[in-house]
């Protein structure tokens, strides 16, 4: 009962509040929808595949310039370039996954924060197809049942809608058989391996939906800034993806989606530091990774779960001794 | 002819500094199990403040020992148990995801309190050019190179042929027997993170009037480390020395035939091919099973 009224007074929140904002507070909290989608896919890489992705910023790049090209250049419609956006980055993420998973040891980490910067060097120095340091321009905001979804508003019940599906997709794969290999495979891999389940498909796959999570929300993304260029998909944006699910509390539904808020926010909170923020930021990840490594969702179980142990401890205090 | 020998010398000079961070890389990995996301870092901020100390008036090898001895508390001692030592416990991700935040934090740092250009660095040696055969080299690639392979050789016969190194070898390769045996695990350990620290701030000395002294460099020297310990064999030192000396050779050949744009990329196409045709590196064993 109590789960149900929460989640009334979120969607109610989400509905409702964007409407009294000012165009920038929509537009941040439509980027935070999109980087939520962007981090919940990164998450079932890292929290459910234990590996780790560096290039979450350069697959949501590769969907950011593919829908920016086709509809700008080639006339194709939003809603028509998202399955080439979602073909794409998943199959690049195969490409890219299928070597590095072949080992152990988080090759994966070195092999993806390679292509991340190879990614940006594309977008960078190829003028012909990207625009290269100018980016695209006027990428148009899609038409939904016939409506223009160019306001704001519009568009932020757009990201709404796009991030309500990839939450649902992802609680559906963590909880289907399949999402639970995933965690078999991740608290136990070799004990995994014996019960049948192939570890090498499994973290592929969940790579590459992971990469497919963020080449779709790069679709978004683009159409949301109606401008584009290279430096919003560098290694340091795959850093802070990164530094979401962890900061957020991995291989949990919600932590991500904290996580987002938090390193999208912390900008504008630590605003009085100016330049330091970063440093302050960094600082904070590696406190927190000595003292919780599970983020803050972990942080929150510890304190229940104390709260809850004090409570039991005072109940038995208080019964008679027999 | 000539052109293909010269590229090939300054690109074994180039590759042979790449292998000082990439052994150092190798051995953190061995002792601890510890992935250094920071350690092109670790590279870039000694010669940042060397740079610093030389700005401030004292001759190069004078601030250079001191960064040395900086390096090794900072970046060693207090690097292994302020930073890994508390995180360790939890697993090899934690330590990836924290050595990333170091990283950060160590180049924000640069940019913030130094700077935010690339500036020039002082050569270690005069700037000579010696003509040989029609190859065209410099003195500073020669002293690069006489620098790596000297540290180089000493750091294997350390290793290999000293009671320390051969105990440190000892604690690589199974830390309970090591402790049984009479070895000091945690020293050696120590002394793994105090050689990595050594071997940056070389590296650091021989790279920078290269690359010039800039806070954004460790990204680049930190993943060309990675790729050059990859390619080489993760759990092996002489395939770290490979690894760097193929890189550095291929960046050569790459940026003067094809394209200086895509550098970067050259290294990492090749880091593919060989981990799809050799998972453990050119040197590399397969680790055993343990269940």
């Amino acid at each position: 009962m109590l789960r149900w009224i929460l989640l009334a007074a979120i969607a109610a929140v989400l509905l409702w509040l964007p409407t009294e904002l000012k165009p920038y507070g929509i537009f941040l909290f439509s980027n935070w929808l999109l980087f939520c989608v962007v981090a919940i896919g990164l998450n079932l890489t890292i929290g459910y595949a234990g590996q780790i992705s560096l290039a979450q910023a350069g697959f949501m790049g590769i969907g950011a310039y593919t829908t920016a090209i086709l509809t700008t250049s080639h006339g194709y419609d939003f809603w028509a370039t998202l399955p080439i956006s979602a073909g794409l980055s998943f199959f690049i993420g195969v490409i890219v996954g299928y070597p590095a998973l072949r080992v152990q040891h988080h090759y994966l980490a070195f092999v993806t924060l390679g292509f991340n910067i190879l990614v940006y060097l594309v977008f960078r120095n190829e003028d012909w197809l990207t625009g290269g340091a100018f980016g695209v321009f006027d990428i148009p905001r899609p038409h939904l049942f016939g409506f223009s979804t160019a306001d704001p508003l519009a568009f932020y019940y757009v990201c709404l809608g796009f991030f309500l599906v990839m939450f649902l997709v992802a609680r559906h794969i963590v909880r289907s058989p399949w999402g639970r290999a995933f965690a078999a495979l991740r608290d136990n891999p070799v004990r995994a391996a014996s019960l049948g389940v192939d570890i090498r498909a499994y973290t592929l796959l969940a790579f590459a939906i992971g990469s497919m999570f963020a080449g779709l929300a790069g679709s978004f993304y683009a159409s949301l800034l109606e401008f584009i260029d290279p430096y919003a998909f560098a290694i340091e944006n795959s850093l802070a993806f990164l530094l979401m699910v962890i900061s957020g509390g991995s291989a949990t539904l919600i932590g991500p989606i904290i996580g987002a808020g938090l390193v999208l926010l912390m900008p504008e909170w630590l605003r009085f530091a100016k330049d330091y923020y970063l440093m302050i930021y960094a600082l904070f990840v590696m406190v927190l990774m000595a003292f919780c490594p599970e983020g803050v969702v972990g942080l929150w179980r510890r304190f229940v779960a104390a709260a809850r142990h004090r409570r039991m401890n005072a109940a038995a205090a208080k019964e008679p001794a027999r | 002819m000539a052109e293909i020998l010269q590229l090939l010398v300054s690109g074994v000079a180039t590759g042979a500094v790449y292998a000082l961070p990439a052994i150092g890389f190798v051995l953190l990995w061995q002792t601890t199990g510890t992935i250094n996301f920071a350690q092109g870092e670790f590279v870039m901020l000694p010669s940042v403040v060397m740079l610093a100390l030389i700005w401030a008036g004292l001759p190069l090898w004078i601030s250079f020992a001191v960064t040395l001895v900086l390096s090794c508390a900072l970046q060693g001692v207090a690097f292994k148990s302020i930073v890994v030592q508390p995180i360790i416990k939890h697993g090899v991700l934690p330590i990836i995801i924290s050595t990333i935040a170091l990283a950060i934090l160590m180049r924000e740092s640069a940019k913030e309190f130094f700077s935010n250009e690339a500036h020039a660095f002082p050569m270690p040696v005069p700037y000579v050019v010696i003509e040989f055969g029609g190859v065209t080299l410099t003195s500073h690639h020669l002293f690069n190179l006489a620098a790596a392979f000297l540290l180089i050789v000493a750091l294997n016969w350390f290793l290999g042929r000293t009671k320390t190194g051969r105990a440190m070898q000892a604690t690589a390769q199974n830390p309970e027997t090591a402790a049984v045996l009479g070895i000091n695990v945690p020293r050696m350990v120590s002394l793994a993170y105090v050689i990595n620290a050594g071997l940056v701030t070389v590296a650091a000395l021989l790279v920078t009037p290269i690359y010039l002294a800039k806070w954004d460099n460790g990204e680049i020297i930190g993943l060309t480390a990675f790729i050059a310990a990859i390619i080489g064999g993760f759990n092996q030192v002489r395939g770290a020395i490979l690894g760097g000396v193929m890189v550095g050779v291929l960046e050569n050949f790459s940026a003067y035939y094809i394209s200086t744009q895509y550098r970067t990329a050259f290294p990492l196409i090749l880091l593919i091919v060989i981990i799809i045709w050799r998972p453990y590196g050119l040197m590399g064993r397969a680790p055993e099973r343990t269940v």
